[in-house]
């Protein structure tokens, strides 16, 4: 068996190159390793219930095991998917449970259970089809195995509720009874699918099969993992990007009360190994550390905005759309228009720390993680053991919290690292919330400069749009960087996902300017600040052509009637037609990204410069939808993620690393802000969207369009809170 | 050896005084259900009562707690039965739930005080982090629990 030893960090950062762009790209294992991997089967101890094809597991009580590849962090994956298994396997609901695949048997299974990754709002998305083939791969089976038993053909059998019956000789059999002689069946080659008239699962608001755990404090997230003989570690990364580990002096706090280790991990991180996480953690607070802080040590907020300044009027950048000629018809207008925008880093802040558990023995490595991908973990974890892939057993758990930042496996690595220089026993290792907050894979920082003309009529003729910063690709995935050009950083401003295809004269460009600071995929990636410089200057346009915002918005949607349609229903729940009450401003808004068509009308007032945000509606389009319940629930904390960036959240740069430790200085939203969200589901049907992320690129946009509406104020960079809302 | 009194049952943990309350929790006493969020008294995700009051257990020191009666969310109810946990349960509040623990402590400290709390009162009791953004939900499962007949 040829298997893979040493392997290179940069190949775990191969892309798989997606349309659309998003979270899935820098995780993948590549192909290859698969090839080298031994082919194992999935172990079923003797008396175990019944595994019916490989997605789904029978008990004799009925009891439905789902299995799952993706991770839960909150979003609802894990119940959408069983819902998607059930649909096809005609199973009683409230008999359904859910498990993770282990990412060592997907892999030793050549990935038989797909793709782990959990990003780019992809879970259900693009599992749809194989999944439900899963379930009804063992409807079928148990279908055929209650035939055999009655001697009659299969045809003549139906499934519902976990029951197959046979009418005309009025015989039925549960599931639990069918299930160990369907699973000595084989799997059925041709699987077809249940008829969207006959869904009765799909579209249902049922129950998350994940709640009562959260309501007792039972749910075991990585964090919370307590083995036997376990050591924790506190660990310190040079706090400048780009520096290094010099050294530390041990000594000073070898005899502090639990110390066990002080170790170097890597060449930018010393460990604390101690009996308890709080020992550690005093210990790392108290050890003289040397840092050689690199190059970069003198780069600041300021420096940075310099220099993607410079990118604004760049005469080179990447040309991502262009329709017609640009420039020339904004010489050629009767009205120009200009106007420059930008927004910060952003740290995920999880509200679970970065953490992992690891123990290496001779057997091999074993980890217990909260990762978007189990399979990118197996292989994180495998390198920093030194061990083949085979040797490794990953132990995932729910996240609390993901957004993008736990698809990166820093930290698993970090662990493995640790666990090995103690061998023999598991070490979970914590990062302190200023750890966390210090050392993360930051959404990018931007600048846009747009440029907009307009003929006489007010209508608009011509739209630069330029863009200046950091590209994810160029660190994340290189090789998805062709000429220069990086298409995941023109999120929503492609053909395939712009909405005002209408604009007879286009160019949007970017102007990469890539900092020391490490970016990636923050929930909703690059639309975030796309769509506030699109979305807030179509309104600025609007505007200076004298027009009510949505009948300008409607013509540049002409060619576009998806986009048209979602915005549309969000004005008529909305009553956009009909006045508020006095003081109460509305802005509106609309974008396309993972799959669905998203939009919102935000009501807000601003009194004595003090915003209050009473309202947002908020329509999506996302084909098929799946669990109503569930999208509202994930466009209520859109907005709460959204908001935390339009009102308070930044990272800045000083000396070279980021000033923000704790929640003290990177706020997020809170209860008080909450506005009410009406989440209006308007499924066209035909496709599957995602549901995590599309939302949140409309929360910005339309409160700064309210707030434009309440002040006559335009504020073009975030967050807010530096901004003063007093109208003289 | 400090002595603490936790969900009723009286304990004795070797740690240093200035240990905090949710460490102590964690790692001494196996309750895992308060949560570590940011270790500065911000998030809420380690919020405990202390003689009924909600308190940031990451911000007590352990020595401070004296003979004080500590109640954790695993002490809550034996088998979820709460009000405050029931109607969570209705409304689907959590996400990944992660400041659930902390969310759900603070609500029944509010709900003690203040049984019919108004939409301000929330607002001003209600100080925990929810990344994954349950407010909306928080509010109307206090709501419920308060029997203020709003979804
Ligand atoms: S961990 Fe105690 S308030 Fe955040
Ligand atoms: S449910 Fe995830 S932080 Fe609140």
């Amino acid at each position: 068996m040829g298997i893979v030893t040493k392997l290179s960090r940069r190949k775990f950062l191969v892309a798989s190159a997606v349309a659309g762009g998003g979270m899935a790209v820098a995780w993948s294992v590549p192909a290859g390793l698969l090839e080298a991997f031994a082919q194992t089967t999935m172990p079923q101890p003797a008396g175990a219930p019944a595994e019916v094809g490989i997605w789904v597991v029978i008990h004799p009580d009925d009891t439905t095991v789902v299995r799952i590849a993706r991770s839960e962090m909150g979003q609802g994956t894990l119940t959408g998917l069983a819902q998607l298994v059930a649909e096809d396997l005609e199973c009683d609901w409230s008999k359904v449970r859910a498990e993770y695949i282990p990412p060592e048997v997907n892999l030793a299974n050549k990935r038989a259970w797909g793709d782990m990754s959990t990003g780019g709002s992809r879970g259900i998305r693009t599992s749809v089809d194989y999944v439900r083939k899963g379930g009804a791969a063992a409807r079928m089976m148990l279908v055929q195995a209650a035939a055999g038993r009655w001697s009659v053909p299969a045809a003549e059998c139906t499934a519902a509720n976990s029951v197959v019956t046979h009418k005309a000789s009025g015989r039925s059999l549960r599931y639990g009874e069918l299930a160990e002689a369907a699973s000595k069946l084989e799997v059925p080659k041709d699987i077809p699918l249940k008829d969207q008239k006959d869904w009765k699962i799909i579209g249902q608001g049922v129950k998350r099969l994940d709640t009562v755990e959260k309501l007792n404090g039972s749910q075991i997230y990585a964090i919370d993992v307590r083995l036997p003989d376990m050591l924790n570690a506190a660990i310190a990364q040079c706090p400048v990007f780009g520096g290094k580990l010099v050294g530390f002096d041990a000594d000073k706090i070898n005899g502090m009360k639990g110390v066990r280790h002080v170790l170097k991990v890597d060449d930018v991180t010393v460990a604390v190994v101690a009996d308890t996480w709080w020992q550690a953690k005093t210990a790392l607070d108290a050890l003289p550390i040397q840092w050689d802080e690199g190059p970069n040590a003198n780069v600041t907020s300021a420096s940075i905005a310099e220099f993607l300044k410079e990118g604004l009027d760049a005469k080179e950048a990447a040309v991502g759309h262009r329709i017609g000629d640009a420039p020339a018809a904004i010489a050629g207008a009767a009205k120009k228009i200009e106007a420059v925008y930008g927004t910060p880093f952003l740290n995920h802040a999880t509200l679970e720390p970065m953490n992992c558990t690891a123990k290496v023995s001779e057997e091999g490595v074993e980890i217990w993680v909260a990762s978007q991908n189990g399979d990118a973990s197996l292989a994180a974890a495998a390198e920093a053991g030194g061990v083949p892939l085979s040797k490794v057993k990953v132990n995932k758990l729910h996240l609390g919290g993901g957004f993008g930042r736990r698809g990166f496996q820093d930290y698993t690595r970090q662990a493995v690292l640790i666990a090995k220089q103690v061998p023999g026993r598991p070490v979970k290792m914590i990062w302190s919330r200023e750890e966390d907050m210090q050392h993360g894979f930051y959404r990018p920082i931007t600048q846009a400069k747009l440029v907009g003309g307009l003929d006489a009529e007010g209508n608009l003729v011509g739209l630069h749009f330029r863009l200046s910063g950091q590209s994810i690709l160029a660190s994340v995935a290189p090789s998805r960087v062709v000429n220069g050009l990086d298409r995941l950083h023109f999120q929503g401003l492609l053909d395939d996902e712009f909405g005002y295809m209408a604009i007879p004269n286009l160019l949007i460009d970017h102007a990469m300017r890539n900092t020391h600071v490490p970016v990636g995929f923050w929930r909703g990636v690059n639309h975030n600040q796309n769509a506030v410089y699109l979305e807030c200057f179509i309104d600025e346009l609007a505007h200076a052509a004298g027009k009510d915002p949505l009948e300008f918005r409607r013509k540049l949607l002409a060619k576009n009637p998806k986009h048209l349609a979602v915005l549309e229903a969000a004005a008529k729940k909305a009553e956009y037609d009909k006045p508020l009450p006095a003081g109460i401003f509305r802005g509106i808004c609309q974008n396309y990204g993972f799959g669905s068509y998203t939009a919102a009308v935000a009501e807000v007032s601003v009194t004595d410069g003090k915003l209050k945000m009473h309202r947002i509606v908020a329509a999506t389009d996302c084909g098929h939808a799946l669990n109503p319940d569930q999208i509202a629930a994930q466009v209520e904390g859109s907005f709460v993620y959204g908001l935390s960036a339009l009102l308070f959240s930044e990272n800045t740069v000083d000396k070279g690393r980021i000033v923000e430790g704790n929640f003290d200085t990177y706020e997020v939203m809170l209860m008080e802000q909450m506005p009410k969200v009406e989440t209006v589901i308007v499924p066209s049907g035909g496709f599957w969207g995602g549901v995590g992320e599309p939302t949140i690129a409309v929360a910005a946009p339309a409160v700064l369009n309210a707030i434009f509406a309440a002040t006559g104020k335009r504020v073009r960079t975030l967050p807010l809170k530096h901004h003063d809302l007093k109208t003289a | 050896m400090i002595r603490l009194d936790v969900n009723g049952r009286i304990h004795e943990v070797d740690v240093d005084a200035d240990t905090p309350l949710l460490w102590v929790l964690r790692e001494q006493l196996g309750l895992t259900g308060s949560k570590y969020g940011c270790g500065v008294a911000m998030c809420g995700a380690c919020t405990v009562h202390v003689d009924g009051q909600p308190q940031r257990a990451c911000a007590v020191p352990v020595a401070a707690v004296g003979e004080s009666k500590v109640l954790t969310i695993e002490g809550l109810s034996a088998d979820s039965s709460h009000p405050v946990q029931k109607a969570w349960l209705a409304h689907e509040v959590p996400q990944c739930g992660y400041c659930q623990s902390g969310q759900i402590m603070a609500a029944v400290a509010l709900l003690a005080e203040k049984p019919k709390p108004t939409d301000a009162d929330i607002d001003a009791a209600m100080t925990n982090i929810c990344r994954c953004g349950t407010y909306q939900r928080v509010r109307a499962a206090i709501h419920t629990a308060a029997g203020n007949g709003r979804a």
